[in-house]
């Protein structure tokens, strides 16, 4: 008896090291799901998150900054809605990685590597796709990995990954209706002509009747039975934003882009794990401020519904968002033509802002000094921003790909550790 | 007296079920019209020795010969890219001379379509594109890709054209070649020397022992770039200051001394391209069988090594043979193989069995490349797509009536490409193209908007009605035609006449929706 109760002790105890040393190797994942806006070309940090109003006319332009509901933190005037919500997301003021040149840097801010070694990494979307996918049990009916409504097309996104964790590109515009997403939705043809049209398709398909056992064939005739289950199910719906109310749609703006961040917003609903808004226009080296004028109060109205909804429906907790280009642009502006008011490329100190999914909000990471040109606090380098988001979403940032893919290919490169440094601790909730 | 009659009995009955077997092993299947023929028109040739001995000795049958109509599809298809035109497959159909087939391959080898559609698999494996990882930017991309394009075209001899990309120095905008060095990730020796390796021996350099990779890079260690005043110009050339002679290592492990004033790509080049060199010829010849039949006879093609051994080695040793002896001419590798029975078996096997496609007996069905399918789906509904380049320095705008398989820049792309596998040209490995079907690719093919919209808005329809003057055998033998280069059978005719009569749709859309399931259809989607 006495000895029976020895030994349950000692299993106790050894149960209790076992768990201890699991959830010491395991993170836990605060993050479900990732929201990533990507400024294609690369807005000014100066004209956005990070304004300098007493650097002078050439630096600051014509724009002011106005306070937001965070004592201490201004943005560009012209995002009032995102003001009033300066609590719900944090700025990082010091993202630098100096590269000045579209391709290389957009493919160093998605996959956390330069662009000097020898294997091509990744986007951050197929790399969650992988380690939150099909492969480790995701089971939704949608891809894991949307991009809305283009492809990046700098670089392939699936990297040395291949094909298969390449991301679902929707292709049409959410702001017209029907959204015809490419291969789902076909505006135009009633639904007894569609079911004349796939009977024909049967009748006539000579091969299949004749020599199905083909191997070629018969993978064909799989794939088929599957895209015609999910032409006609619980998919197409969720792309059908016609049975959105009026006001909500006009919330997010009557724009392609605010449009997105709806159709964004009803994808995280249905469990999608990575969505990317690929938001082109940003490359502004000439007549910049004119462009601004007409760029950044849409953006506003789309980004501040997408955050204010998603806090009310709960699921700004589990959901992370990021918004970001591949760098910044020039403090100094361009007056003289041809660029007549224009910015240029600067990676060397650009602003990003993160949200949601276990990043704190209210808080500013870093700083660049008063002219907008240099970091002076806390640098922020892709692989620390990348590698919190993988953080948050319990993949961690030091784990390695697969064997299949290559023997000890992490997925970042080493990330610097201590305090203020490397990851973004000091902004992670607890 | 019983005995016997038992005997007899079973007698019968094992002859009775001999006469089965033997009936199912002689006459197990006829030929499947219209796809296949009874008889070869063709004389066998000595490809056809090396593969058929093979099967025989597995006791694998051939596929029968495949017909006509299938036939001219297929060599259109593996020449040119191109669909062939109805009237081209009436002609070729009606034609009584015996050698037609020899004749229609010699006419399509010299159409300038031959060497477009061949540059787009140099293209691929070359790693042609100007942004990330390759970097070659637009000019540089323009100048290589003409030089590949020009260089096919002129059907140059291999072993020249390999010497120019190993050994040229200069501008990258004035001396195309040079970019091969500049086609890189890294610009490593090591990193040079690995594209090298698998590009012109089809070997994975990082499976050659320690000292070979460190001995070859050697060869490749004085290369250098300089820039000059001209935008983006890059001069690639070899800096020999340094006075010491170089030590370096062939792949095959001998080793060299180089002097000081010798260019050591020149030395690598001299030991690669010569007749004796056993890696050289292998590679090319069983690329480009890799390239016709979907499968090397080394499989991959580009991990060539003692791990992977050919599957018909007195095939490849021909072919080897028949480069060096033709002077290094590519256009008469694809000439001998095209006139094969190999090549011009049915794509039906002739019996269900795991190793017909590994020794080649039948041709293997494969799904049409993205650029080609997208290029003949445009050519028969005289639609095309526009594509612009992501850099903007300056813009490069491609014009809707250029051909998919012209687009030289691997970064100038669109949705439909990207979908349908074109690789990205990141590795220079075979396998980044993919020629799997896929679901996206069905649905996409069976419920997509720009597809729909190039249908209803297709100058072919509008034609067709006009010329047939709605005579409905004519649409649908023209339709039948066009798309699946044979006339429909009569049950076919059958279908789509119940189709126009029992449906109200419209003529119009009548004739929409056949064409939208013919593009569905496998007979069109695969080679065959």
């Amino acid at each position: 008896m006495r000895y029976r109760k020895i030994l349950w002790f000692f299993l106790t105890i050894f149960l209790l090291c076992c768990k201890n040393s699991f959830s010491q190797s395991e993170i836990k994942p605060k993050a479900k799901s990732v929201i990533q806006i990507w400024l294609w070309g690369g807005p000014s940090h100066l004209d956005t998150f990070d304004p300098k109003p007493f650097a002078g006319y050439d630096y600051a332009g014509p724009f002011k900054s106005i306070a937001t509901n965070v004592p201490g933190i201004e943005i560009n005037e012209l995002l009032v809605n995102l003001a009033k919500l300066a609590d719900k997301y944090s700025i990082i003021r010091s993202m630098t990685h100096g590269i000045n040149a579209h391709e290389t840097a957009s493919y160093l801010m998605q996959t956390g590597h330069s662009s000097e070694e020898n294997l091509v990494y990744p986007a951050i979307g197929a790399v969650v796709s992988l380690f939150k996918g099909y492969d480790y049990g995701y089971k939704g009916i949608l891809p894991p990995y949307i991009v809305l409504t283009t492809s990046q097309g700098r670089f392939s996104e699936c990297g040395f990954l291949g094909e298969k964790y390449k991301p679902f590109i929707t292709g049409g515009d959410p702001n017209r209706t029907p959204f015809a997403v490419e291969g789902i939705v076909l505006e135009g043809i009633t639904e007894t002509r569609k079911n004349a049209r796939r009977h024909l398709l049967y009748s006539i398909d000579v091969l299949g009747k004749l020599v199905p056992w083909i191997k070629e064939f018969e993978w064909f005739d799989l794939c088929r039975e599957k895209a015609y289950e999910i032409i006609s199910g619980e998919i197409s719906k969720v792309f059908d934003l016609t049975t959105e109310p009026e006001e909500v749609r006009n919330m997010y703006g009557r724009n392609t882009f605010g449009q997105s961040c709806l159709v964004a917003r009803r994808l995280i609903e249905k469990g999608v794990v990575y969505v990317t808004i690929n938001y082109k226009g940003w490359d502004t080296h000439s007549n910049h401020f004119q462009q601004m004028r007409q760029k950044l109060p849409e953006f506003d109205m789309g980004l501040s519904s997408l955050i204010k909804d998603l806090s009310e429906r709960g699921l700004l907790d589990t959901t992370i968002i990021w918004v970001s280009g591949e760098f910044g642009r020039t403090p100094k502006i361009q007056w003289e033509p041809p660029w007549n008011g224009g910015r240029n490329h600067y990676g060397k100190c650009f602003s990003v802002l993160v949200c949601g999914g276990g990043f704190k909000g209210g808080c500013i990471v870093g700083a660049s000094d008063e002219k907008g040109e240099n970091v002076v606090e806390r640098p922020v380098y892709p692989r620390d921003l990348l590698g919190s988001i993988y953080y948050l979403l319990g993949i961690d940032p030091e784990s390695k790909f697969p064997e299949k893919f290559g023997k000890n290919v992490t997925i970042l490169p080493p990330i610097d550790k201590g305090n203020k440094i490397g990851l973004l601790k000091e902004i992670m909730n607890e | 007296m019983r005995k016997r009659k038992v005997f007899n009995q079973f007698l019968l009955k094992n002859l009775i079920i001999w006469f089965f077997v033997l009936s199912y092993k002689l006459y197990a299947r006829e030929i499947i019209k219209p796809y296949e023929i009874e008889n070869w028109t063709i004389p066998e040739s000595e490809i056809d020795r090396y593969v058929f001995s093979y099967l025989k000795k597995l006791n694998i049958k051939p596929s029968f010969p495949c017909s006509d109509e299938v036939f001219i599809r297929r060599i259109y298809l593996d020449t040119i890219g191109i669909l062939p035109q109805p009237q081209e497959v009436i002609d070729f159909i009606n034609d009584k001379n015996p050698d037609k087939r020899k004749k229609i391959i010699d006419k399509l080898l010299e159409k300038k379509e031959f060497a477009e559609y061949w540059s787009m698999k140099w293209a691929d494996i070359l790693r042609i594109k100007s942004e990330f990882p390759i970097n070659l930017w637009p000019n540089g991309v323009q100048a290589y890709y003409m030089w590949i394009l020009n260089s096919l075209k002129d059907n140059k001899p291999y072993d020249k054209f390999v010497r120019e990309l190993l050994t040229s120095s200069g501008s990258n905008f004035r001396v195309p070649p040079v970019n091969f060095y500049r086609a890189l990730q890294g610009r490593t020796p090591s990193s040079i020397a690995s594209a090298v390796c698998l590009t012109f021996l089809g070997i994975r350099f990082e499976k050659l022992p320690k000292q070979i990779q460190d001995g070859m890079s050697n060869f490749f260690s004085k290369i250098s770039y300089k820039k000059s005043l001209e935008w983006k110009e890059e001069i690639v050339y070899v800096n020999l200051e340094n006075e010491e002679a170089l030590e370096a290592t062939f792949p095959d492990g001998t080793k060299v001394k180089i002097q000081p004033n010798r260019d050591p790509r020149e030395v690598f080049a001299d030991w690669l391209i010569r007749p004796e060199n056993p890696y050289f010829s292998k590679n090319i010849v069983n690329r480009i069988w890799s390239w016709i039949f979907g499968r090397g006879i080394i499989h991959p093609p580009d991990d060539i090594g003692p791990h992977n051994p050919p599957i018909i080695p007195e095939l490849l040793n021909y072919l080897e043979k028949e480069l060096v002896n033709s002077n290094y001419n590519l256009k008469h590798i694809y000439r001998i193989i095209f006139n094969s029975r190999t090549y011009q078996q049915s794509f039906i096997p002739y019996e269900k069995n795991l190793e017909n496609e590994r020794y080649f007996a039948s041709y293997p069905v494969r799904r049409i490349e993205a650029e080609v399918l997208l290029d003949i789906i445009n050519n028969i509904l005289g639609s095309g797509n526009e594509y612009v380049s992501q850099i903007p320095e300056p813009f490069t705008f491609i014009p809707s009536e250029q051909r998919n398989v012209l687009l030289g820049d691997g970064s100038i792309t669109g949705p439909f490409l990207e979908l349908f596998g074109r690789p990205p040209r990141d590795t220079g490995y075979e396998s980044e193209r993919s020629n799997k079907i896929t679901e996206e690719q069905i649905r996409y093919l069976l419920n997509s908007s720009e597809l729909h919209r190039k249908i209803q808005s297709s100058s072919y329809i509008k034609t067709l009605i006009r010329e047939t003057r709605g005579d409905k055998r004519k649409i649908v033998e023209n339709i039948y035609l066009k798309l699946l280069s044979r006339y429909p059978m009569e049950f076919e005719v059958e279908i789509l006449f119940n189709y126009f009569s029992d449906t109200n749709i419209p003529l119009n859309q009548c004739i929409e929706d056949i064409i939208w399931a013919l593009i569905n259809n496998k007979e069109f989607l695969y080679k065959h």
